[in-house]
């Protein structure tokens, strides 16, 4: 009885591990190139990218900075919260050097179909509010963005204030992201939204191109 | 016992969602559009039919004592493997359907069905009984998603019908599933009555 059972689970494991060998390499090539599509769908055309995550309220946030043969085309955020109304919601949101959101596109969601995952349709209202603009010129509720009923003015989808929160959430750690690489501004800093003189002093070695742009 | 009877029967007289009242889980909760009850209901069925053959053909090789272990790992295997084939070869695929292919695991109809049919017949019939359910599986899930969708968004497998702004959201919500089931399992059990 036992050895029948081990033998299943044997011949189970080894059919998983066989599969699983077959389908490492794709898989990860197939991670890459929706990484790629995802970055080709918020940034200006561009040709190489460079990759560095950051930790923002203990979540990893991944910042790809972009360029043309060694000048920044801009920067894409990987970004994420965990306020929406069904867990975690991923954004990646793309910068030019100036700090314009050139577009933001929904990578993971589970909000409310028809409520919620509105946020993730062409030209709603949450990416209408945002899209070609700078952040810094929005109204700021404590340096942060914020949805109209909080005091700020981003448009929030109807019928969907928390999934809207969390957008915004998202949208603010990326922009945090943002600054923090572009332009070296700490990354917990989040009263100085209105006021970007801080100089562009920071190690790495890319986000100082981004700071010559202020 | 006739092959094409056995398929059939798992979209009419064993229907696993409105009459066999199996698998209410993925049904309940992946049927907020058409096509997300369509995609569950074929990723069912793909492993329905893979695990139904294989239980069938080592039926005689399980004791009694073990053979609900044996199914599981059997079942887990192939959702595993499913899976891992659809991550890498069907990204697409992978990225609507990815949370429904691990819940498919626990689906009882899958357990059901090997437990009730493949554990004591031929492989050839139970593999038509895992196309008969699956296919039932899939057209009840697909029936419901699309009233819901319909109800719900005002769209259908993501096309709008131009009233989604007059729509009761209450049908894409957890009580429009209970809602919809409800009454479509009236009508589906009075027409097949007759």
């Amino acid at each position: 009885m036992t050895s029948v059972l081990f033998g299943i689970t044997l011949i189970a494991s080894a059919g998983v591990g066989v599969v699983n060998m077959i389908t490492e390499e794709p898989i990860a090539l197939a991670k890459e190139a929706a990484t790629k599509a995802a970055l080709t769908e918020v940034l200006p055309a561009f040709e190489t990218t460079e990759e560095q995550t950051l930790t923002i309220d203990e979540m990893p946030i991944t910042v790809y900075t972009a360029s043309n043969g060694g000048e920044v085309a801009g920067y894409a955020v990987q970004t994420m919260t965990k306020q929406g109304f069904n867990g975690v919601v991923r954004l990646m949101v793309g910068f030019t050097p100036d700090g314009e959101v050139v577009n933001v596109n929904v990578l993971e969601q589970s909000e409310t179909p028809g409520l919620g995952t509105k946020m993730a349709d062409e030209g709603n209202v949450l990416l209408g509010s945002i899209q070609g603009q700078n952040l810094e010129n929005k109204k700021l509720v404590d340096g942060k963005l914020a949805v109209k009923k909080d005091g700020g003015d981003v448009d929030a989808l109807t019928a969907a204030t928390i999934s809207s929160r969390a957008y915004v959430d998202a949208v603010n750690r990326a922009w945090m992201a943002y600054r923090s690489v572009a332009k070296g501004v700490a990354a917990t800093d989040t009263a100085s939204g209105a006021t970007n003189t801080a100089a562009a002093q920071t190690n790495e070695p890319e986000a100082q191109e981004g700071g010559q742009n202020e | 016992m006739n092959k094409l009877k056995i398929a059939i029967s798992g979209i009419i007289k064993n229907n696993p969602t409105f009459v066999l009242v199996l698998g209410m889980c993925p049904t309940l909760g992946t049927t907020t559009s058409a096509e997300n009850g369509m995609g569950m209901g074929l990723a069912t069925t793909a492993v329905l039919i893979m695990s139904n053959l294989v239980i069938s053909l080592i039926k005689n090789l399980i004791p009694d004592k073990v053979r609900i272990p044996a199914f599981i790992v059997v079942i887990a295997s192939f959702v595993t493997i499913i899976q891992m084939l659809m991550q890498a070869f069907v990204p697409a695929l992978y990225a609507s359907l990815g949370v429904f292919i691990p819940l498919i695991v626990v689906n009882c109809i899958i357990l059901g069905r090997a437990e009730a049919f493949a554990s004591k017949n031929s492989p050839v019939d139970s593999m038509l009984d895992g196309v008969g359910i699956g296919l039932g599986f899939t057209l009840s899930l697909t029936v419901i998603g699309a009233v819901r969708e319909i109800l719900g968004s005002g769209a259908i497998f993501g096309v709008s019908l131009g009233f989604a702004n007059y729509t009761p959201l209450i049908f894409v919500l957890a009580p429009g599933a209970f809602l919809v089931l409800g009454y479509l399992m009236v009508l589906f059990n009075k027409l097949a009555k007759k």
